[in-house]
């Protein structure tokens, strides 16, 4: 559906986007993973036709976006990383008016309006302006808002930034039905949890070039191990006691509150470093992450 | 749920039926879309700030019309008869309300919708084109003018303040007016960046409202200054629409016409430019 070949932006001398391939596939959700500057909102606005790239090829359901910006956004639903919600309108009217945009007739709206409305369940909101909605409410209303033109691709730019744990497993529900029903999804995060969740495949973005890409648990399997041991022992005491640690596990990361090891067994680990006489102020054994996989990548942490 | 409905036209089919028209990357057809917008938007507003730009040359018109004009004898029109204060005045003061009636939607609304509102990033990332955007939000201002016009009209006629039927056509050109400063108005808008260079818009505004021959004649003023007025758009417009009312006619008029055509088509030139690069580059 996107093929994307040595896609370039440049600023003057800045790439804000260096040369990076990727093709995404009908039906699945693709994600851009990476912290904040490395390139994926500028990749998604060439993609959703809002911007001209500076190099490179960019096929969007075998159309370029360059030539045929207006086609290509009637294919696409866009989810924005800050709402841009129409607040001098109500709920249903901002998707009617959303979908006037396109060009759909009134008699199509109004039933579309009220379908839409159920799936984000915002029943109990129709008749309100958006400035009465909850962040999570307003999110949904803008997933909304990116169907109404009924998109084979939906671009979602950090859809749950800000939002509260249950307002985002709510978000999260409502685009796995999405993707059930065909939905092709892209994705940008830097939560590491939610690309894992949401995304099929995706890839790794820092500085504008790719650094990896696969499937969440291919990721993890190629660049981190099966668990990981978390240790603390108080910010001062952490790398001085980091070296005495060295030969345990598969490798050590020392953050500045932490000390990561990464080993098949983490259990085993921890009892190694109790046995060599250190007592971490406290001790976490848990699963490989996509944030250890962005850590090993970069040598730095999604979120700073 | 299905997403994917039987209806034949899509918003894809729509946008392909488009795609071979000349500037089909800029414009679509739908400005109507975005009228629509305002009005359903305007609906669920307050209608008292939208009468309060109405009231104010109304208010101007009885304070020096039968007011200050109680005073002032001697008025002429176009070709020398004696005309009352308040008829002299009235013509200049329903071009200033075609032009603020437009100025309020094209620079202080624009402004919020551009960089705070963040509306026309939403409408650039669906189907529309640039051009759509600018007549749109154009012809929403534009008709807020020649609202402000009509309803000053509706004064004016019962006050005896229109004595020639030609008066009529003034409401055509206030169309005119309100076109010209509407789409000027966006265009320079477009290019602020901040409140302080917004507030320069009023600061030219309201001197151009109060020396533009709106209550007095030009020959007054010394001869070069006479031929800065002059290049001012109010200028050209109070001048139309005076030489309307008294049925007048000169051919300077079909040169103010042509003002008005040229700033309207350059402001749609440098709006619709302006948020090409802003949102589509």
């Amino acid at each position: 559906m996107i093929v994307a070949k040595a896609l370039t932006k440049t600023y003057g001398d800045f790439k804000a986007v260096d040369a990076i391939d990727f093709k995404v596939k009908r039906g699945e959700a693709f994600g851009l993973l990476g912290p904040n500057g490395a390139g994926k909102s500028t990749t998604m606005r060439m993609i959703g036709a809002t911007l001209q790239r500076s190099g490179g090829d960019l096929q969007i359901l075998g159309k370029d976006p360059n030539t045929h910006g207006p086609e290509i956004r009637a294919h696409l639903g866009v989810v924005p990383q800050q709402d841009n919600l129409d607040r001098e309108l109500k709920v249903w009217e901002n998707l009617f008016i959303y979908g006037r945009y396109f060009g759909l007739s009134r008699k199509f709206l109004k039933a579309k309006v009220e379908e839409l409305i159920g799936f984000v369940k915002l029943e109990d909101k129709r008749d309100v302006k958006v400035d009465a909605l909850s962040g999570g409410m307003k999110r949904r209303l803008t997933i909304a808002r990116g169907l109404v033109n009924e998109p084979e691709i939906l671009m979602l730019d950090e859809p749950t930034t800000g939002l509260d744990p249950q307002a985002r497993h709510v978000l999260w529900d409502r685009l796995f039905r999405l993707k059930e029903q065909g939905v092709t999804l892209v994705i940008t995060t830097h939560y590491m949890d939610e690309a894992e969740q949401l995304c099929d495949r995706l890839i790794v973005m820092d500085k504008g070039k790719i650094m990896a890409e696969g499937s969440p648990a291919e990721l993890i399997r190629d660049y981190s191990s099966r668990e990981v041991v978390e240790v603390r022992f108080g910010s001062a005491k952490n790398a001085e006691v980091a070296p005495h640690l060295e030969g345990l596990g598969e490798r050590i990361e020392v953050l500045p509150d932490r000390i990561l090891i990464y080993a098949e067994n983490g259990e085993q680990v921890l009892h190694q470093i109790t046995t060599k006489g250190f007592e971490p102020l406290t001790s976490l054994v848990r699963r490989s992450s996509l944030e250890d996989v962005f850590l090993r990548l970069t040598g730095r942490t999604l979120v700073d | 749920m299905s997403l994917q409905s039987l209806v034949a036209e899509t918003a894809v089919s729509i946008a392909e039926r488009r795609a071979k028209r000349l500037g089909a990357g800029f414009y679509s057809g739908r400005q109507l879309m975005i009228i629509e917008r305002s009005y359903k938007a305007l609906r669920s507003s307050s209608w008292l700030v939208v009468l309060s730009g109405f009231v104010e040359p109304v208010f101007y018109l009885a304070a020096f019309g039968f007011g200050v004009g109680q005073l002032i004898h001697g008025m002429t029109d176009g070709n020398g008869h004696p005309v009352s204060y308040g008829a002299y005045i009235a013509p200049a003061l329903l071009a200033s309300s075609a032009m603020n009636g437009a100025i309020y939607d094209s620079t202080w609304n624009v402004f919020f919708k551009m960089h705070f509102a963040k509306l026309y990033e939403g409408m650039m990332s669906t189907s529309l084109g640039a051009l759509d955007v600018a007549l749109g939000e154009i012809g929403w201002a534009l008709l807020r003018g020649l609202a402000y016009a009509i309803g000053f009209m509706a004064v004016m006629i019962p006050l005896g303040l229109v004595p020639s039927a030609w008066g009529l056509l003034s409401v055509a050109a206030a169309v005119l007016v309100a076109f010209g400063f509407a789409s000027f108005g966006m265009a320079v808008t477009s290019f602020i960046k901040s409140f302080h260079g917004m507030n320069w818009i009023n600061f030219v505004l309201l001197p151009m409202f109060l020396f533009s021959g709106t209550f007095y004649p030009l020959s007054v003023y010394p001869q070069w200054l006479q031929v800065i007025v002059q290049a001012m758009p109010l200028w050209q417009g109070v001048d139309l629409m005076r030489n309307l009312n008294f049925g007048t006619f000169n051919w300077h008029m079909l040169g103010e016409v042509a003002y008005f055509v040229v700033m309207i088509v350059l402001g749609l030139i440098f709006t619709t430019r302006r948020l090409t690069a802003l949102f589509m580059r």
